[in-house]
């Protein structure tokens, strides 16, 4: 079983990395260092995001307001939502990708590098703008993420400025796709054919896919919310002959297939941990890889499900019911091969693992509050309350935000070379474990109860609920302080150093280079055979 | 001795997270917190509540199925109890089965979720119309057949209250945030139609003993209808966001029986009949000085504040405004059609003509403005007819 030995010291003499501060981060093309930056840059905007999250816990912890007045909290909704949907969860998984594909294909690195490096650098500026934003007259955008018009037409000068970095947002997304997929498409290393690539690749693949298709309709959208402010056309203003719910159906053809963009690199992750750590091999592989396209295309069938309550016609309602409640299906298959694989295996639970179990239970309790809410006729009642926020926090926090934990630690020691420290990981697990259902559970009941989403103060009937959720958030953001310690300390601090293997039951071409990694992972394509690659369904 | 140390924190763990369950579970029965969507009072909210209900049930057993599988497994197939891994990779008769089984369900789940939806969107034959406008941030109704109309908004003590510097505790107001100065009355086991429609931004009228919410979209008029079984107090609030004050634009349904509805209605009308005698006749300065300081309060001083010294940037002082302190009827012109690309909402349809014409005339005469003219609600009138 023992492939790395050989492999890295064949490797090593190849590892010549730039040496001044500069050359090594501004001027990079290597698809280390840039997913590097992309984590880095992603860990920073989760944490700026979660203190605006602070901020809103903070002010709906007892009903009046006490810290900030209505606009400055509508302020906070929006910036969190765009902060974490683009600034964190999306450039967490582009570096997962970066670090991950040419390593995990057999490549040396990603196929397109220089546009690789600009894809991150536009990131900082576009995240530098809109956080600006927050400091000018007007304020930041204070209409909600979905940017809705006629409201977000009321926003002042700086609207412009939210436009322009979602622009620049789109571009780099468009530009990692490309680069995403021509590397998948053409630097396989022969014998990874594409049935015999790993889940993570697949997903990636699949995502970068849904990526350029909503990315310039999300671009059209918000171009057309900039002339309607600035330049008076009238696209979503009725009283100029336009349609603010057109607005609704674009900005959320683009919006569904978005959500699915954060989940399917999660479901990818997962897939790689599980099987690692039951010691067994994913079960029921090309089921996943068909249902992570199952789900990718329904994706674009189902938009219409955020709008139940805008006045569709019956037939239109009862279509995106139907289509929604399609995709419980693929999604239990996945569940259910998560399940399979765990099923007579020989399991550990590392911290990865544990992460990856909570992604599934967690995920599913999500998963299946959508398909509650896919129920237009009770959806009438749940849309717009603490319901959906519930539901949508339950899909992305300890959903893809677990999964992006779990990948973290499953590969920290490979990228790193030493082991992090299973104590704190674990630490870090159970209390942000525990923590994320105080903060989010009680959100069902306050939605059903009527309590509807983003107000900044709310009748004394809602207080109990708010309050616990408002601790459990409290002590789930203090949580993650812990992850960046784990972190920094594996980095800086830890002794212990990694082989090249790291896990006893890790398979896949990843595993068979040194830890870490050589700066060019493979200059040599390696031999593919079943030993080493992580999924051989049928070999047998 | 670590193998005692795992057992004694797992342990721990479980109980705590059963602990915090059992609080959240059991909080509301000791606290009088509702968990669970409303049952309401007609019957397209008992529909909302069957089917989620149902759906709800469905959810739990899978999760529990589900959840069972992969705890028993848990258990069972770990390394520390020497548990040999199987290699098995797949099965697709297993593929099939759980791919056919969520099918099934989801079909014969589709049956009621059909009924449902057709039983709640299509109208029967109505015998009255409600027409909604939602303004930024108010509800406009108005009794289509009957000529009836009024605004209604956050009533002035939840108002007061729910300033940062207010002072007043949330728990001292009845009702916080949900109640309002006149609410819709409507009469039980009446079917109602509603037109639903907004003057500025998106706003969605919910109130949960209805049973739905629909949009107030500005532009489009949005149909709704409903039949309230029981007389009561409903309470809801807009559900939308539609800008700073989303979370203070409450709705209170007071639903009476048929007779004492008539009643209401009655009273509304000559309530019309004499306020258009009012607005005919001419006004004096301590009348027009005193209505217009309660229409300031209620309206107006939630932006351009209590001392009329406004809120920087977005909303302008009135004190020594030149505006205000300017000709009559340019400063009447800004408020009846409001000022383009502002929170300046176009007041014409939204107050009568003698609060319109009294709150102008407070303003060009208090905080220091001394213009010493009286705006007249003729004058007002005359201007909106053109």
């Amino acid at each position: 079983m023992n492939h790395e030995s050989h492999e890295l010291a064949h490797d090593d003499h190849h590892d010549h990395k730039p040496s001044g501060f500069l050359d090594r981060w501004l001027y990079t093309t290597n698809h280390k260092d840039i997913g590097t930056l992309y984590l880095v840059f992603s860990l920073l905007m989760f944490f700026i995001g979660g203190s605006m999250a602070m901020v809103i816990r903070a002010e709906l912890f007892m009903p009046g307001l006490q810290l900030v007045n209505p606009e400055f909290f509508n302020q906070m909704t929006t910036m969190h939502a765009l902060i974490m949907v683009f600034g964190a969860v999306m450039p967490a998984w582009v570096g997962f990708a970066n670090w991950m594909i040419p390593m995990m294909i057999g490549a040396p690195d990603m196929a397109l590098p220089r546009m690789n490096n600009w894809s991150f650098w536009i990131l900082p500026f576009a995240f530098t703008m809109l956080l600006s934003t927050l400091f000018m007259d007007s304020g930041g955008p204070a209409a909600g993420w979905t940017l809705y018009p006629p409201l977000s037409l009321q926003g002042g000068q700086s609207f412009a400025f939210v436009v322009f970095a979602v622009h620049m947002m789109g571009i780099s997304s468009i530009m990692g796709s490309i680069n995403v997929i021509a590397t998948i498409l053409n630097m396989r290393a022969p014998g990874m054919t594409l049935l015999k690539m790993p889940l993570f690749v697949w997903t990636w693949l699949i995502t970068a896919f849904l990526l350029i298709a909503v990315m310039p309709v999300l671009a059209g959208a918000v171009t057309m919310l900039l002339t309607d402010h600035f330049f008076g056309t009238s696209f979503f203003n009725a009283a100029g002959g336009g349609d603010p719910v057109m607005f609704q159906h674009i900005f959320w053809f683009f919006g569904h297939p978005e959500v699915y963009i954060m989940i399917l690199p999660a479901f990818g992750v997962v897939s790689e941990i599980i099987p690692t750590f039951s010691r067994k091999p994913l079960f029921g592989y090309t089921a996943m890889v068909y249902a992570t396209a199952s789900i990718a295309f329904l994706s674009f069938i189902v938009w219409a499900h955020h709008m139940f309550t805008v006045g569709m016609p019956l037939t239109g309602e009862l279509f995106f019911m139907y289509a929604t409640m399609l995709i419980a299906v693929p999604t239990g298959v996945k569940v259910f091969n998560w399940v399979s694989t765990m099923w007579k295996g020989s399991m550990t639970f590392e911290t990865p693992m544990l992460f990856a179990i909570a992604f599934v239970v967690l995920f599913t309790i999500g998963g299946l509050s959508g398909l509650m809410l896919a129920m237009a006729a009770s959806d009438l009642q749940y849309h717009d309350t603490y319901f959906v926020v519930a539901h949508f926090h339950y899909v992305l926090v300890p959903g893809s935000i677990f999964a992006l934990m779990a990948g973290a630690y499953y590969w920290l020691p490979k990228w790193t070379g030493h082991m992090y420290s299973e104590k704190w990981g674990k630490i870090h697990f159970w209390i942000s474990a525990i923590s994320v259902n105080i903060l989010f559970f009680p959100q069902h009941y306050l939605g059903l109860a009527g309590m509807p989403r983003r107000i900044p103060d709310y009748s004394t009937q809602f207080a109990d609920f708010n309050m616990i959720s408002s601790i459990g958030g409290f002590i789930f953001g203090a949580s993650q302080l812990i992850f960046v310690g784990v972190i920094v300390h594996c980095v800086f601090k830890s002794r212990q150093t990694a082989s090249g293997r790291v896990w006893e039951g890790a398979k896949g071409l990843e595993w068979t280079l040194s830890s870490p990694p050589p700066y060019h992972s493979f200059n040599t394509p390696p031999v593919i055979d079943s030993t080493t690659i992580a999924h051989v369904e049928g070999a047998h | 001795m670590k193998k005692q140390n795992t057992f004694i924190v797992a342990a721990a763990v479980t109980a705590a997270v059963i602990a915090a369950f059992w609080l959240l579970l059991a909080a509301p029965g000791y606290t009088g917190n509702e968990i669970n969507m409303t049952r309401g009072v007609t019957s397209q909210s008992m529909i909302a509540y069957q089917l989620h209900m149902v759906i709800l049930w469905i959810c739990v057993v899978i999760g529990i199925i589900v959840f069972s599988a992969m705890f028993i497994s848990i258990v069972l197939h770990r390394k520390s109890k020497g548990h040999q891994a199987s290699q098995f990779t797949h099965s697709t008769k297993a593929e099939i089965v759980w791919t056919i089984i969520p099918v099934i369900i989801l079909v014969v789940m589709a049956v009621p979720a059909t009924k449902a939806l057709v039983n709640m969107e299509v109208a029967p034959e109505t015998e009255m119309t409600i027409k909604i406008t939602g303004f930024q941030w108010r509800w406009k109704y108005e009794y289509v057949e009957d000529g009836v109309q009024f605004i209604s908004s956050l009533k002035s003590d939840s108002n007061a209250a729910r300033h940062r510097s207010s002072g007043t505790d949330p728990a001292a107001v009845e009702n916080y945030l949900l109640d309002v100065d006149k609410p819709l009355v409507l009469p039980a086991n009446t079917k109602i139609k509603f037109l639903i429609t907004a003057d500025d931004v998106i706003h969605s009228w919910w109130v949960p003993a209805l049973g739905w919410k629909r949009d107030a979209i500005p532009g489009f008029i949005n149909e709704a209808w409903t039949e309230v079984m029981e007389p009561g107090v409903y309470r809801g609030q807009c559900a939308e966001l539609c800008g700073r004050d989303h979370g203070f634009m409450p709705i209170v349904l007071q639903v009476l029986p048929k007779a004492e509805y008539q009643a209401w209605i009655q009273q509304q009308r000559q309530g019309m009949a004499h306020e258009q005698a009012e607005t005919e006749r001419l006004w004096d300065r301590d009348e027009l000085m005193e209505l217009g300081e309660e229409v300031y309060a209620a309206q107006c001083a939630t932006c351009h504040q209590a001392d009329g010294r406004g809120l920087a940037p977005a909303f302008p002082a009135l004190a020594g405004s030149q505006v205000v302190n300017g000709p009559a009827d340019e400063n009447i012109e800004v408020v009846l059609h409001g000022r383009k690309d502002t929170a300046m909402p176009a007041w014409e349809a939204m107050l009568s003509d003698s609060d319109i014409a009294a709150a102008l005339t407070y303003t060009r005469n208090a905080f220091g403005n001394e213009t010493g003219d009286l705006v007249q609600p003729q004058t007002i009138t005359r201007i909106k007819n053109g």
